[in-house]
């Protein structure tokens, strides 16, 4: 499975960021290869409209699975990940990266 | 005459003085009171009138044409605001986001994006003896104000003269609604309390009104509470406090019951007569 998490850090040890469409970063973790990918999705400040749908869109560009994050995607993003057919988890908002993914594996994360 | 009753800070008394302004205005000669807090219009609570005339409005979304798209996305580069998308090999329109600008409709090379309308919204026009009230209303689910607003006003201007006096309940805050709301405007009425919000938002409001150019007057609604911040802000920014409408229990009464509050009490209707006053002294087609 490749499990992307919104963070807000690059380390398993960062805090996962609650929002979905505005979150700082992308950390991508890929159980088949134990490899770890992240993306700064910092740049969605500068838009005031339909964050929501364009970090969803660049999602799709790292091929995941499983959706992993704090509140849950809103409306518009959530048309976009139906069209993806990923899983989603929420719930980790308070957590770390680490924390979350252990919550995942046990299964005590809400799916969306 | 355009007049809109504006704010920073929301329930400071826009309403409260848009109503009881048309109909102490009324009394003399015909007004148009329009509400153009369209998310919440509320002027309605306190006029009752007969429905002369009631119209859906539209905006104008694009819609994908599978088959005319070659997916180069150019769409959603031009799109300012993420509300055409292409995801894979499909082009998803995100209705809410839309500001019907036309932008990826236009550019499309193939055509596949026509433009299509879409109902926002209602607009009611009511006539209850010298007031001419028109409400619009978005329908649940819709984000954007401002294409309703723009709807609105052109109803207003296309039905009455500029002689007439027109009243824009206008909605809270500085940012795009208001300025669509406030941008034809002859005068601003901007209407606040003496409280650290109420300052703070009237700042906001002030500053922005200066951006547009406007010629403004201060109302301070529940005048006697808080501090005297406000009045000093005004003194030292040369901007004309018109009302003070004093803070009572017997207003917040009427008031909760859905009254006009002129007519009941006697010095808060000299302070209708102030504000009065003030607009017909800044009437531009008076001073011709």
């Amino acid at each position: 499975m490749k499990i992307l998490f919104t963070a807000k850090g690059t380390e398993w040890n960062s805090k996962i960021d609650p929002r979905f469409g505005r979150t700082e970063y992308f950390f991508i973790y890929d159980e088949e290869t134990d490899k770890i990918e992240t993306f700064d999705n910092k740049a969605i400040e500068n838009d005031a409209h339909g964050a929501g749908p364009k970090t969803a869109q660049k999602m799709t560009e790292f091929k995941v699975n499983v959706l992993i994050t704090g509140n849950g995607p809103g409306g518009n993003a959530n048309t976009v990940i139906k069209q993806l057919g990923m899983k989603v988890y929420v719930g980790a908002g308070d957590m770390t990266i680490k924390e979350a993914y252990e919550a995942y594996k046990n299964n005590q994360l809400k799916e969306f | 005459m355009k007049i809109a009753i504006a704010s920073g800070k929301g329930g400071t008394g826009k309403t409260t003085v848009s109503t009881n302004l048309s109909a102490f205005l009324a009394e003399n000669q015909s007004v148009v009171l329009t509400d153009l807090d369209v998310e919440e219009p509320n002027s309605g609570l306190f006029l009752s009138g007969k429905l002369i005339h009631a119209e859906d409005k539209f905006k104008v979304i694009p819609e994908w044409k599978k088959e005319d798209c070659t997916l180069c996305g150019k769409c959603q580069e031009v799109c300012n605001f993420n509300a055409v998308m292409k995801l894979g090999k499909m082009i998803m329109v995100f209705p809410e986001l839309c500001h019907g600008c036309y932008a990826c409709s236009e550019l499309c090379p193939t055509n596949a994006l026509p433009m299509i309308p879409k109902k926002m919204g209602e607009l009611k026009h009511y006539k209850l003896s010298n007031i001419d009230f028109i409400e619009s209303k978005l329908i649940i689910g819709e984000e954007q104000a401002v294409p309703l607003i723009k709807q609105t006003i052109q109803y207003v201007d296309k039905n009455f003269s500029n002689d007439a006096i027109k009243i824009f309940d206008s909605p809270p805050g500085t940012s795009c609604p208001v300025i669509e709301a406030t941008k034809g405007a002859d005068l601003v009425l901007l209407v606040t309390e003496p409280t650290l919000f109420g300052l703070n938002d009237l700042k906001l409001a002030v500053e922005t009104m200066n951006i547009l150019n406007k010629k403004m007057g201060v109302i301070i609604n529940r005048f006697g509470l808080g501090d005297q911040n406000v009045e000093k802000y005004c003194k030292e920014n040369n901007i004309e406090i018109v009302a003070k409408i004093p803070n009572m229990r017997k207003i917040a009464e009427l008031y909760s019951s859905g009254k006009l509050i002129y007519s009941e009490i006697e010095e808060v209707k000299k302070e209708f007569e102030k504000i009065k006053d003030f607009i017909f002294k800044n009437n531009p087609e008076e001073s011709k």
